[in-house]
Parts: structure tokens; C-alpha cells; sequence
């Protein structure tokens, strides 16, 4: 949930990337922590194991700019994408605004990626949102590996709902901000709705 | 779904007054409160060499790990917690079971004075919250997000 502060004049938004293990949540986050502006990001975050796997969320806050003299300010969250870290994932969905998912573009992921969609579902109707109705962007990540599935495939497969999504690599930031943007423009657009 | 958080001016100087006290009287370096999703609400004391949105996005993150452990164990949550280190000592605890408030103190206050504080302070913030989340809660009292348009959000990309 969104956070209003009239006081400080300040939106706060909390955008979680979501998606399978391995499939570059965190990559997302880095990438994104490494080509902005000093001055519109703080620290990152990564709660990590020695191997550098999540073990329960990496975090980047950002500033976007002002509107209506309300800066607005996004806080980006990856979850662990490893089936057994699902009550790590439960709790970061908490308060969220905008769900990116990462899918892994290897034809060996494909079930991966369908099980974590669903897995998403669920999470969120624990919280009471419906993964159908909060802002939600897709992102076929690993475009450049031999082993990618076409894309008309993947989306077929991951977005019948027909959200806004993006092809990515990831490492060299090709689709990275495309997708943060998407995100952060339908939840501005949910809250002039005023929900 | 918890309800949408809003922060008005009137009430965050009685917030803010209320951590000032709250630091004064326990005698703490540090006093911040955060709401559950790890959105930093107000702080006090001498915060400015340390980094408060990574501390209200881990205090958040530690809270839910808590209550997830609690929800085991068939608790509801674990409403104090305290973290002692060599010299600076974290006490957290849940208030009205929506926002966090934390304490950071060293030797010149002590675990006791801390949480007899933080109860007294406890109360005070939870009348205040409990009269924010009524006034969200009138209807008429719209997002001023309602008048944005396109362009706006536009031009936050267009650079």
C-alpha cells in the first residue's frame, strides 16, 4: 500500500520483482542500482547467502522526480525465488503496489516459470490483492541464451491477461528500465484512480 | 489488505513530538518509527550519519520474520523485540499492531528505562494513529494523485 505523506510531501511505493530462481531478479535490482544517478538512489540492500543466492530480500530505494510537488519515491523488492523461501516470499509481498515478474527465457524453465506464477497467485490472495487486478508487468529475461523459447511462446503461456511486457537482458540492462517504468506507471495510474 | 497509509502535517508534529520526548526521557541516541511495510515514518535524535530507509526497510523485514516465526510456534506476533550489541543496543516494538517503533540507546540508558518509556509512548502514538486512520477514512478525503495526468506521469520519464 502506497504511503502518503502530506507533511514531508512524499509518495512511497513499493514495487516487488517476483519470479523463479536464478532468473535475474537480483540482476534487475543491480543493474538498476548501477546506472542511477547518485543522488536518486540509496544503499542496496541484498540479504544473501555466501553464494549469493536471496535468502530473504534485496532492497533499492529510488526517487523518481516530483509530481505535484509529491516526490515520489520507489522501493524495490526482490523476493528469494527458491520454492522452499516461500514464507520469506509471504511476508515481502506485504503492502505492495506493483508486482514485476522476471520469467527465465530457457525452454528447460518454462514449468518453473508457470509454477511461479502461480505460487505468486497465491501469496497475493493470501494478502487479499488479486494477481488480475494490482499493477503487474512481465519480463522474459535471458532473451540472448541459445536455449530461449520464442517469445509469441512464453507470452501465450505467461501473460493471458495481456499486461505490459518486455523482453530482457538483464546483465547488460536491455529491457531493465523499460520494465521499472511500466511498473511504476500503472501504479501512478492506480493511485489517481484513488484506490 | 490494510488500509492506505497517509501522513498529515498536524499529526506528524504530534508524532514527531511524541518520539522527541520518547528519546529525551529514555534517554536513547536514536528513536524512529516505521509502518510495517518498511516506509520510514518519522525520526529523532542523531540520525544523520546513519542510513534510516535501509533501517526501516530491515526493521520491517525483521518484524515480519518475527511474526512469521510466531505465527509457527501459534503465537500472534512477538510484540518486543531487542538486539544487544557491544555498544548500541535495538529495541523494537509493534504498536496497535500497524506501525514499529524502535529505540536505539547505549550504556547511558538501560533495557528497563527503555521499555517503561516506550510503553508510556506506546499508548500516546496509538491514540494518534488510531485518529489518522479515521480521518483516511472519511470519504471526500481523496488522493491528490485524483487530479494527476498522463503528462504528468510522463514527464517523471521523460528525461
Amino acid at each position: 500500500m502506497s504511503f502518503i505523506n502530506y507533511s514531508s510531501r512524499e509518495i512511497n511505493c513499493k514495487i516487488v520483482y517476483y519470479g523463479p530462481g536464478l532468473c535475474g531478479k537480483t540482476t534487475n535490482l543491480q543493474y538498476i542500482y548501477a546506472n542511477t544517478n547518485q543522488n536518486a538512489k540509496g544503499k542496496m540492500i541484498s540479504l544473501a547467502t555466501e553464494t549469493e543466492r536471496t535468502l530473504f530480500f534485496d532492497f533499492l530505494p529510488l526517487s523518481l522526480g516530483e509530481i505535484r510537488g509529491f516526490k515520489t519515491r520507489f522501493h524495490l523488492y526482490t523476493v528469494p525465488g527458491q520454492v522452499f523461501y516461500d514464507a520469506s516470499r509471504k511476508l515481502i509481498l506485504k503492502g505492495v503496489d506493483g508486482v514485476v515478474f522476471v520469467a527465465d527465457s530457457q525452454v528447460e524453465r518454462t514449468e518453473a516459470n508457470v509454477e511461479s506464477v502461480e505460487n505468486l497467485r497465491t501469496n497475493l490472495a493470501e494478502q487479499g490483492y488479486d494477481l488480475d487486478k494490482i499493477p503487474y508487468v512481465i519480463q522474459y529475461n535471458k532473451r540472448d541464451l541459445p536455449n530461449a523459447a520464442p517469445f509469441d511462446e512464453l507470452r501465450g503461456l505467461l501473460n493471458p491477461r495481456g499486461v505490459p511486457d518486455f523482453e530482457a537482458i538483464a546483465p547488460k540492462g536491455d529491457g531493465v528500465y523499460d520494465t521499472l517504468k511500466a511498473i511504476a506507471r500503472l501504479i501512478l495510474t492506480e493511485l489517481k484512480k484513488g484506490t | 489488505m490494510q488500509p492506505q497509509m497517509v501522513m498529515y502535517d498536524e499529526e506528524f508534529q504530534q508524532i514527531s513530538a511524541v518520539c522527541e520526548r520518547l528519546a529525551r526521557e529514555a534517554n536513547a541516541k536514536i528513536v524512529f518509527l516505521v509502518d510495517k511495510n518498511g516506509q520510514l515514518i518519522a525520526s529523532v535524535g542523531a540520525t544523520q550519519d546513519l542510513d534510516t530507509t535501509s533501517l526501516a526497510s530491515l526493521t520491517a523485514g525483521n518484524i515480519a520474520a518475527t511474526g512469521g516465526l510466531a505465527k509457527l510456534i501459534g503465537e500472534k506476533e512477538f510484540s518486543i523485540l531487542f538486539h544487544e550489541g557491544e555498544r548500541d543496543n535495538l529495541h523494537i516494538s509493534v504498536i496497535g499492531g500497524r506501525v514499529i517503533l524502535v529505540v536505539i540507546f547505549d550504556t547511558r540508558s538501560s533495557l528497563g528505562l527503555v521499555r517503561l518509556r516506550v510503553k508510556k509512548a506506546s499508548d500516546e502514538l496509538n491514540k494518534i494513529f488510531d485518529g489518522l486512520l479515521k480521518k483516511v477514512q472519511v470519504p471526500g478525503a481523496g488522493s491528490p494523485f485524483a487530479e494527476i495526468t498522463d503528462d504528468d506521469i510522463d514527464n517523471l520519464f521523460s528525461e
